[in-house]
């Protein structure tokens, strides 16, 4: 039996001009202590998705069941065995980090000594500020008191809604690895989060635009999935660069990537037309490199589909 | 059990940390009473008034230094002509000017009638009836005294004697009024602010999706405040009797369970209010609107309900604040037992039964 499981799940709502489609269809499994990314950009339809599995909101289409319960019937159940992080920092600002931790686990019917090991390691590194209030809390470290909190009762399925936004490049790192090291402990962690790069710390990740799933996988099979030849460009004007390129037969799709341009060629093109076409077009300093996609230049591609 | 004791611990750290806002609570029944009882009074004092003496005799003179020795009135300045009564109110230095004609000494004592005229400022209409009146009440006890023991043919004595406020003293209806007031502020807009912050905050979304049932997050959140405003029934009754020098006449105990009611009724009201709004603002204005503003207009303490066109009487009458306004003047100075509150306590009652039940059924145990 996987862990959560969600089977052409929809979500309306209702403005007064139009109705509109946060989530729409979307179906996935999650097995057993598996940590699984929900990857897309603001407005995606996530924290809908999230907010359904947690029995905050109710479907308006299809069902799902989380570790066996139905989300609409078993709300109860649900509620017991659930942990949920919401993506705004949502403690209490005025409570300190000690008094915080001892609400949620009262709260949950468990004590913080009971469930110690579990938040140790994410715990000892707040624990200097234990006397402090929540509000006064760096970003980074409210993201480790939040996440303490949401563990406190133990769930068997960790619901985290965009935890690492807003935090700094160092934070988050240490975030993923606390959850790579929670999954030691037989939970089962699903993960939203719009930063690409934090798909391949998943073990699975399903790829989501506009209330749609686009891909479902693990990291490589999605990378593997892109079955084209990818080319890094750069050359000394880079926006004329990039309106040739649009321009050019030979690309099929291109866009601007950090400091480079992605170019994606079609199958008959090489990268020797490539080097033609630029040059005809009096480009100075060009560099073109092969590269291996990532998860990023997939959700491109999957988009432009 | 032990999930509820730590909510309402919670709710106490919040109240007691947010030291401005406990300031305000504790202090504000403290500052309403203090005003409404040494500022915000209609009765008058040392009122200023001028006269204009075209006679200048006898009687004139004795009937000013009655006036002037009156503790209603001030003798502030004596004219000369017409021409400057105008002047003087215009400055709005006197509040009643008494003027009497030429020969008014000789008047009385010749023909037996003689007449005064009595000019008051009616920009502000009580005011002047007011102290017109007490000139004119003055004015005849000394004419009584003229009369010395001669009998007049035909005289109808009135006396008149103020049951429950001998002294007429405002205190005396202003104190339960008060009292309706803060409790509607403190447990009506303080706790359907305290839920709905929660919401705004998301906090709310963790308690959700969490195994504590509503009903007790409800009551968790109404506890706090319950206790804060038994401190404030207290201080109000304490500042009434020692300081406003308004006896209890009746029951205390009687007095304070009805206070307790009335605040259960008032959380209740919160309550349902918490839970049909999405914002702290929302919650704030529905409470002003809903609560207090009916509570001044509409329990009687402002403005007598007998007086108001029939809508309106009968929209006082779902202001439980009306009730209680009853319930405290009942038993507070008129010193009745329960027996002739119980129609207004069962009232009341009903009220919070019925606002709590409605509350509890509104509360959204989902996000939308």
């Amino acid at each position: 039996m996987s862990a959560v499981s969600v089977n052409k799940l929809t979500k309306l709502y209702h403005t007064k001009k139009e109705r509109v489609k946060a989530v729409e269809e979307v179906s996935f499994e999650v097995s057993k202590g598996e940590l699984f990314g929900i990857i897309g950009p603001d407005g995606a339809g996530k924290t809908s998705l999230f907010r359904m599995l947690t029995t905050l909101l109710l479907p308006d289409g299809g069902s799902a069941t989380v570790d066996g319960s139905d989300i609409v019937k078993d709300v109860k159940a649900i509620r017991k065995k659930v942990g949920y992080m919401p993506g705004r920092f949502s403690l209490y600002q005025d409570l300190t980090v000690q008094e915080n931790l001892d609400f949620f686990a009262t709260i949950f019917n468990t004590t913080v000594i009971e469930n110690y090991d579990l938040i140790k390691d994410i715990y000892v590194q707040i624990e200097p500020f234990k006397t402090r209030r929540a509000g006064k809390l760096s970003g980074g470290m409210k993201q480790k008191l939040a996440l303490c909190c949401a563990l406190i009762h133990r769930p068997v399925v960790l619901f985290l809604d965009e935890p690492t936004t807003g935090v700094d490049a160092v934070s988050r790192k240490e975030f993923w690895d606390m959850l790579k090291r929670l999954k030691d402990q037989a939970i089962t962690i699903l993960v939203s989060t719009p930063y690409m790069d934090e798909a391949a710390l998943c073990d699975r990740v399903a790829l989501m635009q506009t209330g749609r799933i686009l891909s479902t996988g693990t990291p490589t099979s999605i990378i593997s999935s892109f079955a084209s030849n990818l080319f890094t460009v750069k050359a000394e004007k880079m926006y004329p660069l990039l309106c040739d390129l649009e321009a050019w037969d030979g690309a099929r799709d291109s866009y601007s990537f950090g400091e480079f341009h992605h170019v994606i060629l079609n199958a008959q093109y090489d990268v020797g037309q490539l080097r033609t076409y630029l040059d005809s077009k009096a480009h100075s300093n060009v560099e073109i490199h092969t590269t291996q996609p990532n998860i990023e230049d997939c959700f491109m591609q999957l988009m432009q589909n | 059990m032990k999930q509820f004791i730590s909510f309402v611990k919670k709710e106490f750290y919040h109240i007691l940390r947010d030291r401005r806002t406990l300031f305000i609570l504790l202090g504000m029944p403290i500052v309403q009473i203090i005003i409404f009882g040494f500022a915000l009074t209609n009765e008058v004092k040392n009122a200023k008034f001028a006269i204009l003496d075209q006679s200048g005799d006898i009687a004139t003179r004795q009937i000013t230094d009655e006036l002037d020795a009156s503790r209603y009135f001030d003798l502030a300045s004596s004219l000369k002509n017409y021409e400057e009564i105008e002047h003087l109110f215009r400055q709005g230095k006197v509040k009643l000017v008494v003027v009497f004609p030429p020969s008014f000494n000789s008047d009385l004592q010749h023909f037996n009638s003689a007449q005064i005229q009595l000019v008051a400022d009616a920009s502000d209409p009580n005011t002047a009836t007011t102290l017109t009146g007490y000139a004119t009440t003055i004015i005849k006890d000394y004419q009584l005294r003229l009369l010395h023991d001669k009998k007049l043919p035909y005289t109808i004595n009135t006396t008149a004697r103020m049951l429950y406020n001998s002294q007429l003293k405002g205190a005396y209806s202003f104190v339960p009024g008060v009292m309706a007031m803060v409790l509607m502020l403190v447990c009506t807009m303080m706790t359907a602010i305290t839920i709905v912050r929660e919401k705004e905050t998301g906090t709310m979304e963790i308690m959700l999706v969490s195994p504590i049932q509503p009903l007790k997050i409800i009551i968790a959140k109404a506890v706090p405040y319950l206790l804060l405003s038994i401190i404030n029934i207290a201080s109000i009754l304490l500042l009434s009797v020692f300081v406003l020098d308004v006896p209890i006449k009746g029951n205390l105990l009687l007095l304070i369970s009805e206070g307790i009611l009335f605040t259960l009724t008032c959380l209740s009201f919160g309550l349902l209010i918490s839970s049909v709004t999405e914002s702290q603002q929302t919650a704030m204005f529905i409470s002003l609107v809903g609560m207090f503003l009916p509570t001044v207009m509409l329990s009687g303490f402002m403005f007598p309900i007998e007086n108001m066109p029939l809508p309106l009487r009968i929209i006082s009458r779902a202001v439980p604040a009306k009730w209680f306004y009853d319930i405290v003047k009942s038993v507070m100075i008129k010193g009745l037992s329960f027996q002739y509150v119980a129609k207004e306590t069962i009232i009341l009652a009903g009220m919070t039964v019925f606002l709590l039940a409605l509350s509890i059924k509104k509360f959204k145990t989902r996000l939308a």
